[in-house]
Protein backbone atom coordinates (compact mmCIF):
# COMPACT_ATOMS: atom_id res chain seq x y z
CA UNK A 1 0.00 0.00 0.00
CA UNK A 2 1.07 3.34 -0.81
CA UNK A 3 1.82 6.26 1.79
CA UNK A 4 0.54 9.48 1.21
CA UNK A 5 3.67 11.25 1.63
CA UNK A 6 3.18 14.82 3.02
CA UNK A 7 4.74 16.80 -0.04
CA UNK A 8 2.38 15.28 -2.36
CA UNK A 9 -0.59 16.32 -0.46
CA UNK A 10 0.63 19.79 -0.16
CA UNK A 11 1.52 19.44 -3.92
CA UNK A 12 -1.99 18.43 -4.72
CA UNK A 13 -3.55 21.10 -2.15
CA UNK A 14 -1.71 23.75 -4.20
CA UNK A 15 -2.48 22.73 -7.65
CA UNK A 16 -5.97 22.23 -6.72
CA UNK A 17 -6.11 25.62 -5.42
CA UNK A 18 -4.25 27.19 -8.75
CA UNK A 19 -7.15 24.95 -10.41
CA UNK A 20 -10.03 26.97 -8.65
CA UNK A 21 -8.21 30.48 -8.82
CA UNK A 22 -8.08 29.73 -13.07
CA UNK A 23 -11.41 28.34 -12.89
CA UNK A 24 -12.70 31.98 -10.95
CA UNK A 25 -10.83 34.20 -13.78
CA UNK A 26 -12.10 32.25 -16.45
CA UNK A 27 -15.84 32.45 -14.95
CA UNK A 28 -15.75 35.92 -13.88
CA UNK A 29 -14.74 36.36 -17.71
CA UNK A 30 -17.30 34.75 -18.53
CA UNK A 31 -20.02 36.38 -16.53
CA UNK A 32 -20.32 39.28 -18.47
CA UNK A 33 -21.74 37.71 -21.63
CA UNK A 34 -23.94 35.45 -18.98
CA UNK A 35 -25.44 38.61 -17.76
CA UNK A 36 -26.55 39.20 -21.02
CA UNK A 37 -28.76 36.39 -21.40
CA UNK A 38 -31.01 37.43 -18.44
CA UNK A 39 -33.71 34.27 -19.24
CA UNK A 40 -30.72 31.64 -18.11
CA UNK A 41 -29.56 33.72 -15.24
CA UNK A 42 -33.28 34.01 -13.85
CA UNK A 43 -33.49 29.96 -14.19
CA UNK A 44 -30.66 29.35 -12.15
CA UNK A 45 -31.82 31.81 -9.56
CA UNK A 46 -34.54 30.19 -9.59
CA UNK A 47 -32.96 26.75 -9.62
CA UNK A 48 -30.59 27.81 -6.59
CA UNK A 49 -33.07 30.09 -4.57
CA UNK A 50 -36.84 29.26 -4.98
CA UNK A 51 -36.04 25.58 -4.71
CA UNK A 52 -34.07 26.14 -1.65
CA UNK A 53 -36.87 27.89 -0.26
CA UNK A 54 -38.79 25.73 1.95
CA UNK A 55 -35.30 23.99 3.86
CA UNK A 56 -33.79 27.60 4.31
CA UNK A 57 -37.33 28.90 5.81
CA UNK A 58 -38.18 25.83 8.50
CA UNK A 59 -34.76 25.93 8.96
CA UNK A 60 -34.38 29.56 9.80
CA UNK A 61 -37.75 28.74 11.68
CA UNK A 62 -36.05 26.39 14.13
CA UNK A 63 -32.44 27.75 14.89
CA UNK A 64 -35.24 30.94 15.71
CA UNK A 65 -37.21 28.87 18.28
CA UNK A 66 -33.90 27.12 19.43
CA UNK A 67 -32.13 30.82 19.89
CA UNK A 68 -35.20 32.29 21.59
CA UNK A 69 -35.23 29.09 24.15
CA UNK A 70 -31.31 28.75 24.78
CA UNK A 71 -31.33 33.16 24.58
CA UNK A 72 -34.47 33.42 26.64
CA UNK A 73 -32.86 30.93 29.61
CA UNK A 74 -29.42 32.62 29.73
CA UNK A 75 -30.85 36.36 30.01
CA UNK A 76 -33.09 35.48 32.66
CA UNK A 77 -30.40 34.67 34.91
CA UNK A 78 -29.47 38.11 34.62
CA UNK A 79 -32.91 39.12 34.66
CA UNK A 80 -31.97 41.03 31.19
CA UNK A 81 -34.99 38.75 29.42
CA UNK A 82 -36.01 41.70 27.75
CA UNK A 83 -32.56 41.50 25.90
CA UNK A 84 -33.58 38.68 23.97
CA UNK A 85 -34.74 40.53 20.48
CA UNK A 86 -31.05 42.05 20.53
CA UNK A 87 -29.68 38.89 21.49
CA UNK A 88 -31.59 36.80 18.53
CA UNK A 89 -31.29 39.57 15.64
CA UNK A 90 -27.30 40.03 16.42
CA UNK A 91 -26.71 36.60 16.05
CA UNK A 92 -29.05 35.73 13.40
CA UNK A 93 -27.58 38.80 11.12
CA UNK A 94 -24.61 38.61 11.95
CA UNK A 95 -23.64 34.36 12.35
CA UNK A 96 -26.20 32.06 11.90
CA UNK A 97 -28.12 33.26 9.04
CA UNK A 98 -24.82 33.49 6.63
CA UNK A 99 -23.42 30.49 8.19
CA UNK A 100 -26.21 28.27 8.53
CA UNK A 101 -28.04 29.11 4.94
CA UNK A 102 -24.40 28.87 3.20
CA UNK A 103 -24.06 25.33 5.10
CA UNK A 104 -27.39 24.01 3.65
CA UNK A 105 -26.87 25.79 0.50
CA UNK A 106 -23.79 23.45 -0.11
CA UNK A 107 -25.99 20.69 1.02
CA UNK A 108 -28.88 21.48 -1.52
CA UNK A 109 -28.30 23.96 -4.50
CA UNK A 110 -24.53 22.92 -4.31
CA UNK A 111 -24.43 19.18 -4.63
CA UNK A 112 -27.52 20.00 -7.59
CA UNK A 113 -25.09 21.86 -9.67
CA UNK A 114 -22.31 19.88 -8.96
CA UNK A 115 -24.06 16.22 -10.10
CA UNK A 116 -25.94 18.49 -12.79
CA UNK A 117 -22.79 19.50 -14.79
CA UNK A 118 -20.84 16.39 -13.61
CA UNK A 119 -23.59 14.38 -15.27
CA UNK A 120 -23.72 16.83 -18.26
CA UNK A 121 -19.80 16.19 -19.04
CA UNK A 122 -20.68 12.25 -18.43
CA UNK A 123 -23.08 12.31 -20.76
CA UNK A 124 -20.91 14.23 -24.00
CA UNK A 125 -23.47 17.55 -23.43
CA UNK A 126 -20.84 19.52 -22.33
CA UNK A 127 -18.54 18.54 -25.54
CA UNK A 128 -21.38 18.65 -27.43
CA UNK A 129 -21.78 22.52 -27.03
CA UNK A 130 -17.85 23.04 -27.64
CA UNK A 131 -18.55 21.00 -30.96
CA UNK A 132 -21.23 23.44 -31.65
CA UNK A 133 -18.85 26.04 -30.93
CA UNK A 134 -20.79 27.19 -27.99
CA UNK A 135 -18.59 27.89 -24.51
CA UNK A 136 -20.00 25.67 -22.00
CA UNK A 137 -18.39 27.67 -19.65
CA UNK A 138 -20.32 30.65 -20.89
CA UNK A 139 -23.65 28.98 -21.01
CA UNK A 140 -23.19 25.82 -18.44
CA UNK A 141 -21.07 27.51 -15.75
CA UNK A 142 -21.22 31.22 -15.84
CA UNK A 143 -25.01 31.38 -15.09
CA UNK A 144 -25.10 28.85 -12.60
CA UNK A 145 -22.16 30.39 -10.54
CA UNK A 146 -24.21 33.66 -10.66
CA UNK A 147 -27.38 32.43 -10.08
CA UNK A 148 -25.39 30.88 -6.66
CA UNK A 149 -24.13 34.58 -5.68
CA UNK A 150 -27.61 36.32 -6.21
CA UNK A 151 -29.19 33.65 -4.77
CA UNK A 152 -27.43 33.14 -1.67
CA UNK A 153 -27.94 36.89 0.12
CA UNK A 154 -31.40 36.49 -0.92
CA UNK A 155 -31.79 33.04 1.05
CA UNK A 156 -29.45 35.00 3.86
CA UNK A 157 -32.08 37.46 4.40
CA UNK A 158 -34.70 35.17 4.23
CA UNK A 159 -33.54 32.55 6.55
CA UNK A 160 -33.07 36.12 9.02
CA UNK A 161 -36.25 37.29 8.95
CA UNK A 162 -38.23 33.86 9.48
CA UNK A 163 -35.74 33.28 12.42
CA UNK A 164 -36.49 36.61 14.25
CA UNK A 165 -40.20 35.67 14.02
CA UNK A 166 -39.14 32.14 15.09
CA UNK A 167 -37.54 33.78 18.23
CA UNK A 168 -40.20 35.82 18.96
CA UNK A 169 -42.77 33.42 18.50
CA UNK A 170 -41.17 31.74 21.94
CA UNK A 171 -39.74 34.78 23.53
CA UNK A 172 -43.10 36.76 23.19
CA UNK A 173 -45.76 34.26 22.95
CA UNK A 174 -44.64 31.32 25.03
CA UNK A 175 -41.88 32.93 27.84
CA UNK A 176 -44.15 36.14 28.21
CA UNK A 177 -41.69 38.68 27.14
CA UNK A 178 -42.91 42.06 26.16
CA UNK A 179 -43.69 42.51 22.40
CA UNK A 180 -43.42 46.01 22.58
CA UNK A 181 -39.75 45.62 24.38
CA UNK A 182 -38.58 43.07 22.20
CA UNK A 183 -39.42 44.89 18.72
CA UNK A 184 -37.82 48.09 19.83
CA UNK A 185 -34.78 47.16 21.43
CA UNK A 186 -34.19 44.68 18.60
CA UNK A 187 -34.54 48.52 16.54
CA UNK A 188 -32.59 49.98 18.74
CA UNK A 189 -29.58 47.72 18.91
CA UNK A 190 -29.21 46.81 15.25
CA UNK A 191 -27.31 49.08 12.76
CA UNK A 192 -26.26 48.87 9.49
CA UNK A 193 -23.14 47.79 9.86
CA UNK A 194 -24.68 44.55 11.31
CA UNK A 195 -26.74 43.88 8.43
CA UNK A 196 -23.80 44.91 6.51
CA UNK A 197 -21.90 42.08 7.96
CA UNK A 198 -23.93 39.70 7.25
CA UNK A 199 -24.76 41.02 3.72
CA UNK A 200 -20.86 40.39 3.01
CA UNK A 201 -20.42 37.32 4.96
CA UNK A 202 -23.71 35.72 2.76
CA UNK A 203 -21.85 37.31 -0.72
CA UNK A 204 -18.49 35.83 0.41
CA UNK A 205 -19.92 32.47 1.26
CA UNK A 206 -22.27 32.32 -2.06
CA UNK A 207 -18.76 33.32 -4.09
CA UNK A 208 -16.98 30.21 -2.50
CA UNK A 209 -20.18 27.46 -2.49
CA UNK A 210 -21.04 28.32 -6.10
CA UNK A 211 -17.92 28.52 -7.49
CA UNK A 212 -16.53 25.35 -5.85
CA UNK A 213 -20.13 23.54 -7.10
CA UNK A 214 -19.17 24.49 -10.56
CA UNK A 215 -16.02 23.67 -10.49
CA UNK A 216 -16.33 20.04 -8.90
CA UNK A 217 -19.18 19.36 -11.77
CA UNK A 218 -17.11 20.86 -14.30
CA UNK A 219 -14.30 18.84 -13.47
CA UNK A 220 -15.81 15.96 -12.49
CA UNK A 221 -14.66 12.47 -13.91
CA UNK A 222 -17.22 11.36 -16.76
CA UNK A 223 -18.38 8.28 -14.54
CA UNK A 224 -20.61 7.48 -11.85
CA UNK A 225 -18.07 7.60 -9.42
CA UNK A 226 -16.71 10.57 -10.39
CA UNK A 227 -19.85 12.20 -9.92
CA UNK A 228 -20.51 10.86 -6.77
CA UNK A 229 -17.07 11.66 -5.68
CA UNK A 230 -17.35 15.51 -7.17
CA UNK A 231 -20.66 16.16 -5.47
CA UNK A 232 -18.91 14.63 -2.03
CA UNK A 233 -16.64 16.83 -1.95
CA UNK A 234 -18.78 19.91 -3.00
CA UNK A 235 -20.12 19.73 0.65
CA UNK A 236 -17.08 18.83 2.11
CA UNK A 237 -15.11 21.94 0.79
CA UNK A 238 -18.07 24.39 0.75
CA UNK A 239 -18.50 23.73 4.87
CA UNK A 240 -14.60 23.85 5.60
CA UNK A 241 -14.45 27.00 3.35
CA UNK A 242 -17.72 28.90 4.72
CA UNK A 243 -16.30 28.15 8.42
CA UNK A 244 -12.89 29.45 7.74
CA UNK A 245 -14.19 32.13 5.75
CA UNK A 246 -17.08 33.23 8.71
CA UNK A 247 -13.76 33.23 10.84
CA UNK A 248 -11.79 35.58 8.61
CA UNK A 249 -14.48 37.66 8.11
CA UNK A 250 -15.54 37.84 11.97
CA UNK A 251 -11.89 39.24 13.07
CA UNK A 252 -12.71 41.77 9.82
CA UNK A 253 -15.82 42.88 11.12
CA UNK A 254 -14.92 42.91 14.98
CA UNK B 1 1.20 -2.26 -44.57
CA UNK B 2 -0.85 -4.16 -47.14
CA UNK B 3 -0.09 -3.54 -50.73
CA UNK B 4 -3.39 -1.74 -50.89
CA UNK B 5 -2.23 0.16 -47.90
CA UNK B 6 0.99 1.34 -49.60
CA UNK B 7 -0.31 4.30 -51.25
CA UNK B 8 -3.52 6.95 -49.90
CA UNK B 9 -6.79 6.61 -51.03
CA UNK B 10 -6.44 10.31 -51.71
CA UNK B 11 -3.12 10.40 -53.74
CA UNK B 12 -4.96 11.32 -56.66
CA UNK B 13 -6.54 14.54 -55.28
CA UNK B 14 -5.78 17.87 -55.98
CA UNK B 15 -4.29 19.71 -52.47
CA UNK B 16 -7.26 21.88 -52.62
CA UNK B 17 -9.67 19.05 -52.27
CA UNK B 18 -8.13 18.24 -48.88
CA UNK B 19 -10.68 18.99 -46.44
CA UNK B 20 -8.95 17.18 -43.68
CA UNK B 21 -5.48 16.41 -43.11
CA UNK B 22 -3.56 13.79 -40.64
CA UNK B 23 -0.03 13.62 -40.79
CA UNK B 24 2.40 12.10 -39.15
CA UNK B 25 0.09 12.03 -35.84
CA UNK B 26 1.39 10.01 -32.67
CA UNK B 27 -0.79 10.44 -29.70
CA UNK B 28 -0.24 8.83 -26.07
CA UNK B 29 -3.26 8.38 -24.00
CA UNK B 30 -2.66 6.77 -20.34
CA UNK B 31 0.61 6.11 -20.87
CA UNK B 32 -0.42 3.41 -23.86
CA UNK B 33 0.29 4.86 -27.88
CA UNK B 34 -2.57 5.26 -29.91
CA UNK B 35 -1.40 6.88 -32.94
CA UNK B 36 2.24 6.49 -33.77
CA UNK B 37 2.65 8.08 -37.69
CA UNK B 38 -1.02 8.01 -38.77
CA UNK B 39 -1.39 9.81 -42.30
CA UNK B 40 -4.78 10.21 -43.75
CA UNK B 41 -6.25 12.51 -46.08
CA UNK B 42 -10.34 13.35 -46.51
CA UNK B 43 -11.42 15.18 -49.47
CA UNK B 44 -14.13 17.56 -50.34
CA UNK B 45 -17.40 16.06 -51.13
CA UNK B 46 -16.96 13.05 -50.45
CA UNK B 47 -17.74 10.31 -47.46
CA UNK B 48 -14.51 8.71 -45.49
CA UNK B 49 -15.26 5.42 -43.73
CA UNK B 50 -12.89 5.31 -40.91
CA UNK B 51 -12.53 1.65 -39.86
CA UNK B 52 -10.99 -0.33 -37.49
CA UNK B 53 -10.83 -3.10 -34.58
CA UNK B 54 -12.64 -1.56 -30.87
CA UNK B 55 -9.45 0.51 -29.14
CA UNK B 56 -7.63 1.55 -32.19
CA UNK B 57 -8.45 5.23 -31.81
CA UNK B 58 -11.48 6.09 -34.26
CA UNK B 59 -13.09 8.20 -32.04
CA UNK B 60 -10.01 9.75 -30.49
CA UNK B 61 -9.40 10.55 -34.02
CA UNK B 62 -12.06 12.97 -34.35
CA UNK B 63 -11.42 14.32 -31.17
CA UNK B 64 -8.15 15.17 -32.92
CA UNK B 65 -10.06 16.97 -35.90
CA UNK B 66 -12.46 18.75 -33.51
CA UNK B 67 -9.45 19.63 -31.96
CA UNK B 68 -10.29 18.95 -28.59
CA UNK B 69 -7.38 17.19 -28.09
CA UNK B 70 -3.88 17.96 -29.45
CA UNK B 71 -1.53 15.22 -30.98
CA UNK B 72 1.90 15.04 -28.74
CA UNK B 73 3.43 14.88 -32.26
CA UNK B 74 2.65 15.67 -36.36
CA UNK B 75 0.08 18.16 -37.81
CA UNK B 76 -3.79 18.15 -38.14
CA UNK B 77 -4.85 20.05 -40.82
CA UNK B 78 -8.75 21.31 -41.62
CA UNK B 79 -9.99 23.72 -43.80
CA UNK B 80 -6.22 24.17 -44.93
CA UNK B 81 -5.58 25.39 -41.10
CA UNK B 82 -2.90 23.65 -38.86
CA UNK B 83 -5.18 23.27 -35.68
CA UNK B 84 -2.11 23.54 -33.62
CA UNK B 85 -2.00 27.15 -33.99
CA UNK B 86 -5.12 28.28 -34.03
CA UNK B 87 -6.69 30.21 -30.92
CA UNK B 88 -9.67 29.20 -28.97
CA UNK B 89 -12.01 32.27 -30.89
CA UNK B 90 -10.82 30.34 -34.13
CA UNK B 91 -11.11 26.85 -33.22
CA UNK B 92 -14.55 27.64 -32.29
CA UNK B 93 -15.05 29.31 -36.18
CA UNK B 94 -13.55 26.26 -37.61
CA UNK B 95 -16.29 23.72 -35.62
CA UNK B 96 -19.13 26.52 -36.77
CA UNK B 97 -18.19 24.47 -40.58
CA UNK B 98 -18.40 21.27 -39.01
CA UNK B 99 -21.22 18.93 -37.91
CA UNK B 100 -20.76 16.00 -35.60
CA UNK B 101 -22.94 13.10 -34.52
CA UNK B 102 -22.16 11.27 -31.26
CA UNK B 103 -22.40 8.11 -30.61
CA UNK B 104 -24.48 8.08 -27.70
CA UNK B 105 -26.19 11.52 -29.35
CA UNK B 106 -25.32 13.68 -26.57
CA UNK B 107 -28.83 15.74 -26.62
CA UNK B 108 -29.41 18.39 -23.75
CA UNK B 109 -31.13 17.03 -21.64
CA UNK B 110 -32.97 20.09 -19.60
CA UNK B 111 -34.76 20.87 -23.36
CA UNK B 112 -36.99 18.96 -25.47
CA UNK B 113 -36.20 17.45 -29.06
CA UNK B 114 -37.52 21.01 -31.15
CA UNK B 115 -35.42 23.47 -28.42
CA UNK B 116 -32.04 20.58 -28.94
CA UNK B 117 -31.81 20.94 -32.74
CA UNK B 118 -33.03 24.77 -32.61
CA UNK B 119 -30.12 25.04 -30.06
CA UNK B 120 -27.31 25.80 -32.65
CA UNK B 121 -29.42 28.40 -34.35
CA UNK B 122 -30.37 30.31 -31.15
CA UNK B 123 -26.71 30.62 -30.38
CA UNK B 124 -25.29 31.78 -33.79
CA UNK B 125 -28.10 33.70 -35.45
CA UNK B 126 -30.43 36.14 -34.90
CA UNK B 127 -33.08 34.68 -36.88
CA UNK B 128 -36.65 35.32 -35.99
CA UNK B 129 -38.84 32.72 -34.76
CA UNK B 130 -40.77 31.82 -37.18
CA UNK B 131 -37.51 30.93 -39.48
CA UNK B 132 -36.35 29.02 -36.96
CA UNK B 133 -39.36 27.16 -36.46
CA UNK B 134 -39.10 26.19 -40.20
CA UNK B 135 -35.45 25.63 -40.26
CA UNK B 136 -36.12 22.96 -36.99
CA UNK B 137 -39.17 21.67 -38.37
CA UNK B 138 -37.33 20.57 -41.68
CA UNK B 139 -34.60 19.07 -40.34
CA UNK B 140 -36.49 17.16 -37.84
CA UNK B 141 -39.02 15.99 -41.17
CA UNK B 142 -35.81 15.01 -42.70
CA UNK B 143 -34.74 12.76 -39.81
CA UNK B 144 -38.63 11.36 -39.48
CA UNK B 145 -39.22 13.12 -36.05
CA UNK B 146 -41.30 15.78 -36.63
CA UNK B 147 -43.92 14.45 -34.43
CA UNK B 148 -41.32 14.15 -31.62
CA UNK B 149 -40.38 17.35 -31.13
CA UNK B 150 -42.42 18.17 -28.00
CA UNK B 151 -40.55 14.71 -26.65
CA UNK B 152 -38.06 15.09 -23.58
CA UNK B 153 -34.69 13.17 -25.08
CA UNK B 154 -35.32 11.31 -21.82
CA UNK B 155 -38.36 9.61 -23.60
CA UNK B 156 -36.64 8.55 -26.71
CA UNK B 157 -34.83 5.42 -27.75
CA UNK B 158 -31.15 5.14 -28.21
CA UNK B 159 -31.76 4.90 -32.00
CA UNK B 160 -34.23 7.94 -31.82
CA UNK B 161 -31.60 10.22 -29.90
CA UNK B 162 -29.17 9.51 -32.71
CA UNK B 163 -31.74 10.66 -35.26
CA UNK B 164 -32.24 13.95 -33.45
CA UNK B 165 -28.67 14.42 -32.69
CA UNK B 166 -28.15 14.17 -36.42
CA UNK B 167 -31.79 16.78 -36.94
CA UNK B 168 -28.90 19.20 -34.75
CA UNK B 169 -25.81 18.45 -36.54
CA UNK B 170 -27.25 19.43 -40.06
CA UNK B 171 -29.45 22.40 -38.70
CA UNK B 172 -26.53 24.93 -39.50
CA UNK B 173 -25.81 23.26 -42.56
CA UNK B 174 -22.13 22.31 -41.80
CA UNK B 175 -19.59 21.48 -44.95
CA UNK B 176 -18.35 18.65 -43.36
CA UNK B 177 -20.06 16.18 -41.02
CA UNK B 178 -18.57 13.63 -38.30
CA UNK B 179 -19.95 10.38 -37.70
CA UNK B 180 -19.13 8.39 -34.49
CA UNK B 181 -20.67 5.25 -34.67
CA UNK B 182 -23.78 5.86 -36.06
CA UNK B 183 -24.95 2.58 -36.60
CA UNK B 184 -24.50 1.09 -33.07
CA UNK B 185 -27.83 -0.28 -31.97
CA UNK B 186 -30.20 1.27 -34.70
CA UNK B 187 -33.21 -1.18 -35.79
CA UNK B 188 -32.86 -2.26 -39.69
CA UNK B 189 -35.35 0.62 -41.05
CA UNK B 190 -33.30 3.35 -38.71
CA UNK B 191 -30.49 2.02 -39.95
CA UNK B 192 -31.27 1.49 -43.68
CA UNK B 193 -32.45 5.47 -43.29
CA UNK B 194 -29.39 6.63 -41.85
CA UNK B 195 -26.94 5.23 -44.50
CA UNK B 196 -29.55 6.93 -46.97
CA UNK B 197 -29.19 10.23 -45.28
CA UNK B 198 -25.91 10.51 -45.12
CA UNK B 199 -25.65 9.74 -48.91
CA UNK B 200 -28.25 11.75 -49.72
CA UNK B 201 -26.59 14.90 -47.45
CA UNK B 202 -23.75 13.82 -49.18
CA UNK B 203 -25.00 13.59 -53.30
CA UNK B 204 -27.71 16.50 -52.36
CA UNK B 205 -25.49 19.19 -50.62
CA UNK B 206 -22.26 17.90 -51.27
CA UNK B 207 -21.45 17.40 -47.46
CA UNK B 208 -17.86 15.88 -46.77
CA UNK B 209 -18.63 13.26 -44.07
CA UNK B 210 -16.24 11.20 -42.49
CA UNK B 211 -18.03 8.13 -40.28
CA UNK B 212 -16.14 6.41 -37.51
CA UNK B 213 -17.18 2.43 -37.72
CA UNK B 214 -16.36 -1.02 -37.42
CA UNK B 215 -19.65 -2.12 -39.13
CA UNK B 216 -17.70 -2.40 -42.45
CA UNK B 217 -20.85 -4.32 -44.88
CA UNK B 218 -22.99 -0.63 -43.88
CA UNK B 219 -19.89 1.22 -44.89
CA UNK B 220 -19.22 -0.15 -48.13
CA UNK B 221 -22.49 0.32 -49.63
CA UNK B 222 -21.75 4.06 -49.01
CA UNK B 223 -18.40 5.27 -48.58
CA UNK B 224 -16.23 6.50 -51.21
CA UNK B 225 -13.09 6.12 -49.64
CA UNK B 226 -12.16 3.97 -46.40
CA UNK B 227 -9.18 3.91 -44.01
CA UNK B 228 -8.45 1.15 -42.20
CA UNK B 229 -6.19 1.49 -38.74
CA UNK B 230 -4.53 -0.52 -36.50
CA UNK B 231 -1.97 -0.61 -34.11
CA UNK B 232 -1.96 2.96 -34.27
CA UNK B 233 -1.31 3.88 -38.42
CA UNK B 234 -3.40 3.26 -41.68
CA UNK B 235 -3.05 -0.54 -42.10
CA UNK B 236 -4.71 -0.43 -45.60
CA UNK B 237 -6.15 2.72 -47.50
CA UNK B 238 -8.71 2.48 -50.65
CA UNK B 239 -12.21 1.82 -51.73
CA UNK B 240 -14.59 -0.62 -49.70
CA UNK B 241 -13.73 -3.00 -52.74
CA UNK B 242 -10.52 -2.66 -53.11
CA UNK B 243 -9.87 -3.28 -49.11
CA UNK B 244 -12.40 -6.26 -50.19
CA UNK B 245 -9.83 -7.41 -52.76
CA UNK B 246 -6.98 -6.67 -50.44
CA UNK B 247 -3.95 -9.56 -49.87
CA UNK B 248 -3.31 -8.63 -46.83
CA UNK B 249 -4.37 -11.44 -44.51
CA UNK B 250 -5.01 -8.44 -41.29
CA UNK B 251 -7.28 -6.58 -43.99
CA UNK B 252 -9.16 -9.81 -44.84
CA UNK B 253 -9.20 -10.80 -41.52
CA UNK B 254 -10.99 -7.58 -40.48
CA UNK B 255 -13.29 -7.22 -43.76
CA UNK B 256 -14.54 -11.42 -43.58
CA UNK B 257 -14.32 -10.31 -39.73
CA UNK B 258 -12.46 -13.61 -38.42
CA UNK B 259 -11.11 -14.37 -35.13
CA UNK B 260 -8.28 -16.07 -36.34
CA UNK B 261 -5.71 -13.90 -38.02
CA UNK B 262 -2.98 -11.51 -37.26
CA UNK B 263 -4.96 -9.12 -35.63
CA UNK B 264 -5.84 -10.85 -32.18
CA UNK B 265 -9.00 -11.37 -30.66
CA UNK B 266 -7.53 -11.55 -27.04
CA UNK B 267 -6.08 -8.58 -25.37
CA UNK B 268 -2.87 -10.02 -24.12
CA UNK B 269 -2.43 -12.29 -21.11
CA UNK B 270 -0.47 -15.38 -20.01
CA UNK B 271 -1.20 -18.73 -20.88
CA UNK B 272 -5.50 -20.20 -20.39
CA UNK B 273 -4.43 -23.33 -19.29
CA UNK B 274 -1.68 -22.34 -16.98
CA UNK B 275 -3.90 -19.57 -15.16
CA UNK B 276 -7.01 -21.98 -14.67
CA UNK B 277 -4.75 -24.38 -12.82
CA UNK B 278 -3.03 -21.63 -11.15
CA UNK B 279 -6.38 -20.61 -9.98
CA UNK B 280 -7.24 -24.09 -8.72
CA UNK B 281 -3.96 -24.52 -6.89
CA UNK B 282 -4.97 -21.79 -4.50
Amino acid sequence: MTRLRPDTYVLGGLRRLGSVSIFLVQLLIQCVPALARPGLLVAQVYNAGARSLIIIMLSGLFVGMVLGLQGYDLLRRFGSEEALGIAAALGLLRELAPVITALLFAGRAGTALTSEIGLMRATDQLTAMEIMAVDPLRYVAAPRFLGGLIAMPLLTAIFSVIGLYGAQLVGVQMMGVDRGVFWSQTQGAVDLHDVNEGLVKSLAFGLACSLIAVHEGYHAEPTAEGVALATTRTVVASSVMTLLLDYVLTAVFL
Amino acid sequence: MSSTGSRHATSAAPAGDVVVAVRDVHYVAGGRPIFAGLDLEVRRGRITAIMGPSGTGKTTLLRLVTRQIAPARGQVTVFGEDLSGLGRSEVYALRRRMGMLFQNGALLTDMDVFENVAFPVREHTDLPEPLVRLLVLTKLQAVGLRGAAQLMPGELSGGMARRVALARAIVMDPEILLYDEPFVGLDPISLGFILRLIKHMNQALGITSVVVSHDVQELATIADDSYLISEGRVAAAGTPAELKASDSAAVRQFMTGGADGPVPFHYPAPDYATQLLEADER
